[in-house]
């Protein structure tokens, strides 16, 4: 009988505390982050040792943080917003979710990246790109626009992600720029020539490392995080012609919410992302492009400014209709 | 004589009151009751709200929805992989548990428990391990200069889940062969039957509701699955609810509800299939032990076999992630592993527990008030099984923020992505595969034993802990290290019900992959596979003890 007692003290005494183990004393927010964890994990620890405000994370994609943040409404545990798309930040900010965002920080951002009702700012720069096999691709086939790839020539050699904040970013510019029906039609092309689907930009890169494919349309940070860990990785990446929709420029952003109980440590941590620390991070470690002036994007980048002209002229207020893209994708088949 | 004729009349009628009082008359237990109560609302409600909010949501457009080229693709490839795995499941277990039971194949002991081991290596490793390893940047190539072929797709889910799943089917089918009565076969031999065509037609169909109940189990799960299907990049219906889940939740609901059509069919066949069967021996008497078929100079090719899978189920995942860890992980990505493994352990520990005790008060129940309130309420557990994991996590998250809005004030959360909820969650899946254990512990037990100690003067509660409870420690905990190791390895719940910070290591292990990030996901499969090779081998020994038991018993 004794025994029996003990036992269950035990056993309950270890459930009592797996269950009050995570009561919080400090002060905490929550934020939502459409960028992935690899990326932000590091940042957030380092606020919360600075500022000593904790930060919980909950991770997903960018398009599904925003329909959850749209369902939970009100009723939201999310102080803070991250996503890594311009649309979805617009979409959340057409529904009056957001909360507006005081001077002082919006005065940090270069005024391009800054949403008109001043409710979500840019923290970074990323532009789209053409990745390919260092193994398997000669210089000259490489394709002059994003609109060559559908050339029998990349037959079942091309891979993209269309549940991709980025891509899908990309395709909002593109219906924008040139059109629904060049768009729809750019597609279903894709598609006929074997287009391949990943979940995400970096397994595109594996998956031509692997050999699965000979080029992909990814980000372009991710390949430089490959090549510093690893020189010999055998990928490479290119833009396209100058102008091509291909080298659209993005951004990742961050909003605070209007249901934020806490909208005061919220907006820290939007500072710290703002701020020399942060921005340096981006830069430095993500090799993103900074939006604040005064911090050095990485040398591996060779010269950004002519990077940044490479690119179409897309407006990122324009690009908010991202249910428009979904609908586009699972018209044809890709969602 | 006539005394004694009433007296033994009497006796006969006290001893049918007796019966009676203990089956029907005694009062239903509501206290005893209540957990699995719990169990059956949480299992009902969920689902329920699930339903109305898709119906509500399809606005009279579900044939629309339902009947797009995806779903059907998806509900064919689902079909398609199930058949296959099932297939291939078979083709390698049937063997496998004829060797360890029929044939005299050296150590058979050690291969029955061997062959068992690939339970601690869930489906979402062997489909990391089959990535990394091959293609032209793989383990291979840089560790052999061979370049090993990439899986992917169907044939890549098909191989993971294959291995994943043989020893649900290679442990019904062992018991099966274990228990056929061998007179069958040899009745079948004096008619006449060569060795082969009496196995075909003599032992075969007694295995059939052996190879039902491992058929099921291997369906089910790979109904289930998420992790395999996800990572190979094989559009089923569970990576179909997952990728709308993002951006339309009405299809998502509806995808949720086709899965649970789809695993009902699965139940729903295999109850119609061993309908007016009859398997248990007539004759009186107890089966002879069957001389061991020889294999002769065979015996080897065989053992190589064998080690063969084995080394692909189990010592390829474990090298690959071995060496994955030795690589050198890109700097900024901070994964901590201290903090994922309490997260699993958070959940984990309170869900082994909690499922435990409720099983033990469902065993109390159907063994002590047998009736059709208890059957219904264990068959209720069941479905909480049967309920593939994406599915269940879908209809908790819509009941929780439903409930969420009549228990506290707008803007607030109590239940929606509380530690409570996962657990709860965790419980509900998980509770089938405690019962079992708890309840042959229960049978062995009796209830002469704790009746006689009420007799003696003991509250029904203080007799209970006296005698039955330490009879059932191993059952107990078998119960416990059953669920413990399914849920250690659960994905679809935790993706879609965590809460902040609870990134457990399955997750972990799964989206890292997700991102070809092998070198930052080792860590995660070996504590993943270190963990559940332990539950394993406590499994095991449980299994053992017992039979020790009996044999002195």
């Amino acid at each position: 009988m004794k025994s029996v007692c003990r036992t269950l003290a035990v056993l309950l005494a270890f459930g009592l505390t797996s269950v009050l183990g995570n009561v919080a004393i400090a002060e905490e927010i929550t934020v939502y982050s459409g960028r992935s964890k690899s990326f932000m994990d590091h940042l957030f620890n380092a606020f919360e040792k600075d500022t000593g405000i904790k930060v919980n994370r909950v991770y997903d994609k960018t398009a599904a943080v925003a329909l959850k943040l749209k369902t939970e409404g009100d009723r939201s545990p999310a102080d803070v917003v991250l996503a890594q798309d311009a649309g979805a930040l617009g979409a959340l900010s057409d529904a009056g979710l957001l909360a507006p965002l005081p001077d002082a920080l919006i005065a940090q951002v270069n005024p391009d990246y800054v949403s008109e009702e001043g409710d979500w700012v840019a923290t970074s720069l990323r532009g789209r790109t053409l990745a390919y096999s260092s193994a398997r691709v000669d210089e000259k086939d490489l394709p002059a626009s994003v609109y060559d790839l559908t050339d029998p020539k990349y037959k079942d050699r091309v891979g993209f992600a269309p549940a991709n904040a980025s891509f899908q970013a990309f395709i909002t510019a593109m219906r924008v720029t040139e059109g629904e029906a060049k768009t729809k039609q750019w597609l279903l092309d894709m598609i006929a020539n074997g287009v391949k689907s990943f979940p995400k930009n970096t397994a595109i890169i594996q998956g031509i490392a692997a050999g699965e494919i000979d080029f992909g349309l990814p980000n372009h940070y991710y390949l430089i995080r490959f090549k510093t860990s690893d020189s010999k990785f055998p990928v490479e990446q290119t833009s396209f012609a100058q102008g091509d929709i291909g080298n659209m420029v993005n951004v990742a952003g961050a909003g605070v919410l209007k249901s934020s109980k806490n909208a005061e440590a919220a907006q820290k941590l939007v500072e710290y992302l703002l701020s020399y620390k942060g921005q340096s991070y981006f830069a430095g470690q993500i090799f993103e492009y900074p939006v604040v002036d005064g911090v050095i994007a990485h040398r591996q980048h060779g010269d950004v400014d002519a990077k940044l002209d490479n690119a179409p002229d897309v407006d990122l207020d324009a690009i908010s209709d991202l249910p428009g893209t979904l609908e586009l994708l699972r018209e044809v088949g890709l969602l | 004589m006539r005394p004694a004729r009433q007296i033994i009349l009497a006796a006969a009628r006290t001893a049918t009151a007796a019966e009676r009082d203990r089956s029907g008359v005694k009062p239903w237990p509501w206290l005893l009751s209540l957990p699995g109560l719990a169990v059956a609302v949480g299992i009902l409600l969920p689902l329920s709200y699930l339903l109305t909010t898709a119906i509500q949501g399809a606005n009279g457009e579900l044939g629309d929805i339902l009947l797009r080229p995806k779903t059907l693709q998806a509900l064919l490839n689902t079909f398609g992989l199930c058949a296959a795995v099932l297939a291939s499941t078979t083709l390698l277990a049937m063997p496998a548990a004829w060797l360890v039971t029929r044939s005299n194949l050296p150590l058979k002991w050690a291969w029955s428990i061997l062959l068992v081991l690939p339970l601690a290596v869930p489906g979402y490793l062997m489909a990391y391990t089959l990535l990394s390893v091959g293609g032209s940047y793989g383990v291979s190539v840089r560790l052999l200069e061979i370049e090993a072929p990439r899986l992917t797709g169907f044939t890549g889910s098909l191989v993971s889940l294959t291995l994943y799943n043989f020893p649900y089917m290679f442990i019904t089918l062992r018991s099966g062969f274990l228990r056929i009565d061998p007179s069958l076969q040899e009745a079948a031999r004096c008619l006449g039957d060569g060795p082969w065509r009496a196995f075909f037609r003599a032992e075969l169909p007694q295995l059939w509701p052996a190879f039902l109940a491992g058929a099921l189990l291997v369906v089910l799960h790979v109904l289930g699955d998420f992790g395999v299907v996800s990572l190979m990049r094989f559009e089923t219906l569970s990576v179909l609810l997952y990728g709308s889940l993002a951006f339309e939740q009405t299809y998502a609901a509806w995808v949720a509800i086709l899965m649970l059509l789809v695993a009902g069919v699965f139940v729903g066949g295999e109850v119609l299939l061993l309908r007016r069967r009859r398997y248990d021996r007539v004759t009186p008497g107890t089966a002879r032990l069957l001389d061991p078929a020889k294999l002769g100079w065979l015996r080897w090719p065989v053992v190589l076999l064998l080690i063969v899978f084995l080394f692909f189920a189990v010592g390829l995942p474990a090298f690959s992630s071995a060496y994955w860890c030795t690589q050198p992980t890109l700097g900024f990505v901070t994964r901590d592993w201290g903090a994922s493994t309490a997260a699993s352990l958070k959940i984990c520990v309170p869900a082994a527990i909690i499922a435990t005790a409720i099983a033990l008060t469902m065993g109390l129940m159907t063994q002590r008030f047998p009736g059709w309130r208890s059957r219904a309420i264990e068959r209720l557990s069941y479905a909480g099984y049967a309920t593939p994991g994406l599915a269940l996590g879908l209809a908790m998250v819509g009941v929780a923020l439903w409930a969420d809005e009549w228990l506290v004030e707008a803007g607030d959360t109590l239940i929606y992505q509380s530690l409570g909820l996962v657990v709860f969650a965790y419980t509900l899946h998980f509770l089938a595969e405690a019962i079992g254990p708890v309840r042959t512990g229960l049978l062995q037990a009796g209830v002469r034993m704790e009746e006689a100690a009420r007799s003696l003067g003991r509250g029904p509660i203080s007799a209970f802990f006296a005698i039955t409870f330490p009879l059932l420690r191993n059952g107990l905990a078998a119960s416990m290290a059953l669920v413990f190791l399914s849920a250690i390895k659960e994905l679809p719940l935790v993706m879609l019900l965590r809460p902040a910070n609870y990134d457990t290591l399955a997750y972990n292990l799964w989206d890292l992959s997700n991102e070809n990030l092998y070198a930052e996901a080792a860590p995660f499969a070996l504590t993943i596979l270190g963990v559940s090779a332990v539950f394993v081998g406590v499994l095991i020994w449980c299994e053992r003890q017992a039979k020790s038991r009996k044999m002195q018993g």
